[in-house]
């Protein structure tokens, strides 16, 4: 399952997504007369470089606005992006054509954080998970009912639900539904943004728990997107830890639970809440996330950052080996 | 107990009637806060928390009535109280925090505008009093720069600040009660631990009374004096959050904390519950949670009573657990 010469299944390198507001009309106008209106310009996604193993699951936590949705749309094709490569199996997905860009494009599916919102509300459930298959010729048409039945049946809802309409179902079969609409055109990896972060929590624990068994079935690779810390330590075999579009820290989970390495992975730790911290003194990290669209000079978590200090402010840290399969990105690794 | 309690509910039913039936939303809900506590009220959407504190407030709207019980703010019956002496009260000695903070906020007015009108709606000062004012909450609150934020308007604050302005404004009068739903669930860690040290801070130094809503277990320990986890309208236990987090009696409270990742072994399947909360209007005969239950039989058909012990702890079910650790 793994890719030409055992190397990473995905990897992204150097990708960069740049969000530009172009100047409306009036601003154009000003500038003509000299305004000197600039476009306004987000870097969401500012560099990265990752890799993915066939059947791992790598875990991308990180504040709202850190970039890590962004990262996980360019990673599933659905943004492309503005610079960098993606590559699936060792090769280029935009250089391809024709029939491998087809099989690269289904082996990558995406679910999405809210069941509302990704699922149409005007189709049936038999066909949200079997219009694709049906489209690319996975599935025979006179063979699709059974087809869509075994698949609603591994995500563990009962087949007789198939002309159903997604209104009628609650947020956690709604999860469900789009979990098989991913799995219908048999993918082998799959973006999870914030995937169970809309349920409820004894509904939380049966569909991570779905996502596992069908990792361990199927052979899946999964990029796991969350805020919640406490869900990545538990599913991923890998950690990405990202801040104003960039990776600060990259780890095995156990290592970066165990000691983490960047200051902005130690706050993020402090800052949650466990069962056992009773009636405990919040000491919160100061300041919020900035604005992209300002990012501050040098480390951009330089102004909340305990241990800042004049080279902060000047020089972008680089993301450097600590350990084996440990990287870091600040100052204070240099000793 | 020598003093009175901040606030008192006793036996409270807000009831909803649909054209589909009658949704028995909070259906004999009693606890208790008193001065500088904090209370959770625990469960998942649709088990009647929120109801709950809308029923305190006097918010609940058609079609939801409250059919019985009483709610004791300081001694006083809120229940029966006229809409202008309910008025009086809510946003003065009580206030809310809602989960999405554009539920307090307007959005086409600036915050001063909003906040000067909220102070001068409860009390005789000049408009400029009532300005320092906003502008010493906003700072109290942990608001860079109050004077200048004044003049912005809610889409110019992240939801971080956004939600602490609400928080600034449900303080503006210093009040006796606040009840905050689910405040944090949209907001980030860093964010969220911010707010939690605002909020216990509040009670420490202003004595205020808190009841907070939430599903999150983590933030209950972290924050809480008492815990009431409710299902299904009711409450199904009760109790010092020590006693219900390391020894949970009831199977729902158990299962709940069963199925937090950290009380789990990395990478082995979660212990869940099974199926889901069961729809208000169709609620099954005896104990809502009986067909999700692990221990029920057919004693379980019949509808088992919050039974209290001598040290305030209680358990609504026919099967409790007796002293054992958690999950």
């Amino acid at each position: 399952m793994s890719g030409p010469n055992g190397g990473p299944l995905l990897e992204v390198r150097q990708v960069s997504k740049r969000f530009v507001k172009p100047l409306d009309l009036a601003a154009r106008l000003a500038n003509l007369l000299g305004a000197g209106l600039r476009e306004e310009v987000i870097h969401a996604v500012d560099g990265i470089s990752l890799a993915v193993a066939a059947g791992e699951v790598l875990g991308l936590v990180g504040e709202s606005g850190c970039g890590k949705s962004t990262l996980g749309r360019i990673v599933a094709h659905i943004l492309p992006p503005t610079s960098g490569m993606v590559l699936y199996r060792g090769r280029e997905i935009t250089a391809l054509s024709g029939a491998e860009a087809r099989a690269a494009a289904l082996a990558v599916q995406m679910i999405f954080q809210d069941p509302f919102a990704s699922l149409n509300p005007r189709m049936r459930v038999r066909d949200i998970v079997g219009e694709a298959p049906l489209a690319h010729g996975l599935v025979p048409r006179h063979a699709i009912d059974g087809y869509v039945d075994d698949i609603l049946r591994r995500v563990g809802m009962d087949p007789s639900y198939r002309r159903r309409y997604p209104h009628q179902f609650s947020g956690g079969q709604r999860q469900r539904l789009g979990i098989a609409r991913a799995l219908a055109v048999r993918p082998e990896f799959i973006v999870c943004d914030e995937p169970i972060s809309a349920l409820d929590v004894s509904i939380q624990a049966q569909v991570l728990n779905l996502f596992m068994e069908l990792r361990r079935e199927l052979n899946l690779t999964y990029l796991f997107i969350s805020h919640d810390l406490g869900v990545v330590r538990h599913i991923a075999d890998r950690v990405v830890v990202m801040y104003l579009g960039r990776v600060v820290e990259e780890s095995p989970t156990e290592a970066l639970f165990a000691c983490p390495s960047h200051p902005y992975t130690q706050a993020l730790l402090a800052a949650v809440p466990t069962l056992n911290q009773r009636r405990r003194r919040f000491q919160p990290v100061q300041g919020e996330i900035p604005s992209p669209l300002d990012p501050p000079s040098g480390c951009a978590f330089h102004p909340r950052c305990p241990h800042a200090m004049a080279r902060c402010r000047a020089e972008t840290p680089p993301l450097r080996v600590i350990a084996p399969g440990r990287h870091s990105a600040c100052h204070l690794n240099d000793g | 107990m020598t003093q009175t309690p901040t606030l008192a509910v006793e036996e409270l039913q807000t009831w909803f009637f649909t054209k589909l039936g009658i949704a028995k939303a909070v259906d004999g809900v009693s606890f208790a806060v008193e001065r500088g506590r904090v209370l959770a009220l625990v469960g998942e959407s649709g088990c009647g928390k929120t109801v709950t504190g809308f029923s305190i407030l006097g918010l609940v709207d058609p079609p939801g009535r409250i059919v019985g019980g009483r709610i004791l703010f300081q001694g006083v019956d809120l229940v029966p109280l006229p809409a202008e002496r309910m008025r009086a009260l809510r946003g003065a000695r009580m206030a809310m925090i809602f989960q999405d903070p554009m539920m307090t906020l307007n959005p086409v007015l600036s915050i001063e505008t909003q906040m000067v009108e909220a102070v001068r709606a409860h009390a005789r000062v000049s408009r400029e009093a009532a300005r320092r004012r906003a502008c010493e909450t906003l700072a109290m609150v942990g608001i860079p720069r109050p004077q200048e934020r004044l003049r912005a308007y809610p889409h110019q604050f992240s939801g971080g600040m956004r939600q602490r302005v609400a928080i600034a404004i449900a303080l503006l009068h210093r009040p006796d009660l606040i009840i905050a739903d689910e405040p944090t669930t949209a907001l980030d860690v860093t964010i969220q631990s911010q707010i939690l040290s605002e909020a216990q801070r509040l009670c420490r130094e202003l004595g205020t009374a808190l009841i907070w809503i939430t599903h999150d277990l983590s933030v209950v320990a972290g924050l809480a004096d008492e815990v009431s986890v409710m299902y299904a309208g009711r409450i199904v236990e009760q109790g010092q959050v020590d006693e219900v987090l390391d020894r949970p009696r009831h199977p729902y409270t158990r299962g709940l904390l069963g199925s937090v990742p950290s009380r789990n072994v990395r990478g082995q399947p979660l212990a869940q519950i099974q199926g889901m909360a069961p729809s208000l209007l169709a609620l099954p005969e005896g104990c809502p949670f009986r067909l999700r239950c692990t221990r029920a039989d057919d004693r379980c058909l019949g509808m088992p009573d919050l039974v209290r012990d001598a040290g305030g702890r209680a358990v609504r079910c026919f099967h409790p657990h007796e002293g054992e650790a958690a999950p």
